[in-house]
């Protein structure tokens, strides 16, 4: 990005301009694209949570979401398909000091890294996952995935898609996860909270972020991306909101905000560590 | 003074892997390699280690290259099926050069195999099991007392040279139980080498800018300051994808590049009778150990046969084969598969001499016996 105002004047404006390598954009992502959303809702809530550019690890497997660490100027992994999570476990295992965010897809935490997301839950150990669930594979040119909604169109559903999707944040409760919360790329402020009560949640969290595949979902099912933006208004309310609607209003509302946070569970990293006091004494 | 203790295969490989500073490993259960993970399940917490055992072999290679890059010395160890699962990060941590070890204990395969069995059938997946040319170290030990020696030298080299190696051990070899002499591994005797450090200030440091071994010195994640991107795409010295076909072209030939150039150093044989020997058996692991009983009987017998025993399996010792080819008038490669290694041994000889095999797959070891007729019956041969 070329521009002639001093850095140290953004970031007196914009704080959170700190957490991008500047130099590395433009970014990959299509215009409209929501993961630019989730990066900035992301880097604010590090922001206003006082964490240092040196304090943190941003891991990742493969897709658009998965290109978010090159953005971000702190220490991170750009790894293989579905497995950000078990390298982030490594990671945090040795390193717990670290901050460790990890940015994931639909297809690459819930298809190929499926195995990896629930056994990262169920450890319930300290990492944040913020994971884009934009209902299609973008990357690789608009393939049907876990998340992709029942008759929808992709290069790989023609006749539209015959399986149902995938409840994400059910799936990551009952797996273990301590805090689950959904957002949108449209609730722009109300996603950097929920990031931010993620990253300071003590213990796996997982925040669902409903994002527009603008260019590839998009055109696939005749959705400007306007239109993309507004459904996510329209079809999803706060989740005390949703709870009072009766049973047969809820179909075709998608729930917004925490919909699970319990911090009685032990931490896995402290629970490994504590353990390891005893036996030596505490040295690494 | 000699401390001889009887010590199983896979416990020396755990014990001398802590010794060699291995403070985290992932490892799924997988036979015959568990005992690794189970000995270091006990020993890790006790030295301020982290041992984890993860969902499966994939998880455990991915969390081994994260810990690499929080700066642990990290190891997995594994069996076939597993070695097959674990290609792909084994891959990811060639390209992005993260140092650790990962323990393949050979049982009979394809596939599910013979799990309980012997099996040297990944002598070519060891180096190209994963997509993409590289070059790794892989070490084959042939004793327990040498499993530790070439652990804790597996450790050094994938700290000295930031690139995962590959120990490889065989079912025998990792359920045998063997004197070690332990007074051999004591802290002022054994050499441990630690990974490079950024020498340059954070505003100039570049984690993939190698240094004139070819080796870049990226810090450890955590360290202040010092932060950067690691990716399997090809990258330049910022660790960032790029596609410039120069910078792509260079990076791939310097990762083959700095293994290849420390080869005279990585490079490690035993010879055996081999100075006057018309007949060499180029022989590794277990198949190794009957090889060198071949050769007594055979000397017994007035046939001059010796044997190289090649530790360094990859990068292969070519001069070393190809003067031993210039030398004797046969070489026989016995080996636990239908013919890997031999290719190899083939290419080096460049035909300075003939190379005869002796292959097996079906679990059982290859006995001292069965090299003998086969030297008698090169030696008839008139060859």
């Amino acid at each position: 990005m070329s521009t002639n105002i001093p850095m140290e004047k953004i970031i007196e404006k914009k704080p959170y301009f700190k957490y991008l390598r500047l130099d590395k954009f433009p970014t990959i992502w299509c215009p409209g694209c929501g993961i630019g959303q989730a990066f900035r809702a992301t880097c604010m809530a590090l922001d206003e949570l006082g964490i240092s550019n040196d304090q943190v690890a941003m891991v990742s497997g493969i897709g658009c979401s998965s290109r978010t660490p090159g953005y971000f100027d702190g220490f991170t992994l750009h790894t293989t398909h579905g497995r950000a999570l078990t390298f982030a476990t490594g990671l945090k295992l040795y390193k717990p000091e670290l901050t460790t965010i990890v940015f994931t897809g639909d297809g690459d935490a819930l298809a190929i890294g499926g195995n990896h997301f629930i056994h990262a839950a169920r450890r319930n150990i300290d990492v944040t996952v913020v994971l884009i669930n934009n209902w299609i594979y973008g990357m690789t040119g608009g393939q049907v995935s876990p998340t992709t909604p029942e008759g929808a169109y992709a290069t790989t559903t023609p006749y539209g898609n015959y399986e149902p999707q995938f409840d994400i944040a059910k799936m990551a409760i009952a797996a273990g996860a301590t805090y689950v919360a959904r957002g949108t790329a449209y609730h722009a402020m109300e996603l950097k909270k929920l990031i931010m009560d993620g990253i300071k949640h003590k213990g796996f969290s997982l925040i669902e972020v409903l994002s527009p595949c603008t260019i590839i979902y998009g055109r696939k099912n005749r959705m400007s991306f306007e239109e993309m933006y507004f459904w996510f208004k329209e079809n999803t309310l706060p989740v005390k909101a949703w709870e009072k609607l009766p049973e047969e209003k809820r179909a075709g509302k998608i729930p917004r905000g925490v919909l699970y946070h319990d911090d009685s569970r032990p931490e896995y990293t402290e629970v490994y560590w504590s353990k390891v006091k005893q036996l030596s004494g505490g040295e690494k | 003074m000699a401390k001889l203790e009887l010590k199983y295969g896979n416990h020396a490989c755990a014990e001398a892997a802590v010794l060699a500073g291995c403070r985290f490993y992932a490892g799924y259960p997988i036979t015959p390699s568990s005992e690794i993970a189970e000995k270091m399940a006990e020993l890790l917490p006790k030295v301020g280690g982290a041992f984890i055992q993860m969902e499966d072999e994939i998880a455990a290679m991915g969390a081994i290259v994260g810990a690499s890059f929080a700066g642990a010395k990290a190891m997995t160890a594994t069996s076939g099926p597993g070695f097959s699962l674990k290609q792909e990060n084994l891959g990811y941590a060639f390209m992005t050069e993260a140092p650790c070890v990962v323990v393949d204990v050979q049982r009979g395969g394809p596939s599910t195999g013979l799990p309980t069995q012997i099996g040297q059938q990944e002598i070519m997946q060891s180096l190209w099991g994963t997509h993409g040319d590289k070059l790794i170290p892989v070490f084959y030990p042939g004793n327990v007392q040498e499993i530790m020696v070439e652990t804790i030298r597996a450790f050094n080299w994938a700290e000295r040279l930031r690139t995962p190696v590959v120990l490889l051990l065989d079912e025998v070899l990792g359920h045998m139980r063997e004197t070690v002499d332990m007074e051999q591994f004591t802290p002022d005797r054994i050499e441990v080498w630690n990974r490079k450090k950024p020498e340059v200030p954070p505003e100039e440091y570049l984690p993939y800018k190698p240094g004139e071994d070819d080796v870049p010195a990226i810090a450890d994640y955590g360290t202040p300051g010092y932060r950067g991107h690691a990716t399997g795409l090809h990258h330049d010295y910022t660790g960032f994808p790029t596609t410039d076909p120069e910078m792509c072209q260079e990076l791939i030939e310097r990762l083959i590049r700095k293994v290849k150039r420390a080869q005279p150093e990585l490079e490690k044989n035993e010879e055996y009778m081999l100075d006057d020997a018309e007949v060499a058996i180029v022989a590794f692991g277990t198949t190794a150990r009957a090889a060198r009983t071949a050769v007594q009987l055979a000397r017994e017998k007035g046939i001059k046969a010796g044997l190289l025993r090649v530790v360094t399996i990859w990068p292969s010792p070519e001069e070393t084969l190809n003067r031993l080819a210039k030398h004797v008038k046969a070489i026989l490669v016995p080996e636990l598969n239908m013919g890997q290694y031999v290719l190899e041994v083939e290419r080096c000889a460049k035909g300075e001499a003939p190379v005869y095999r002796l292959n097996r797959a079906n679990g059982k070891i290859i006995y001292p016996g069965e090299i003998l007729e086969k030297v008698e019956e090169i030696v008839k041969g008139g060859k």
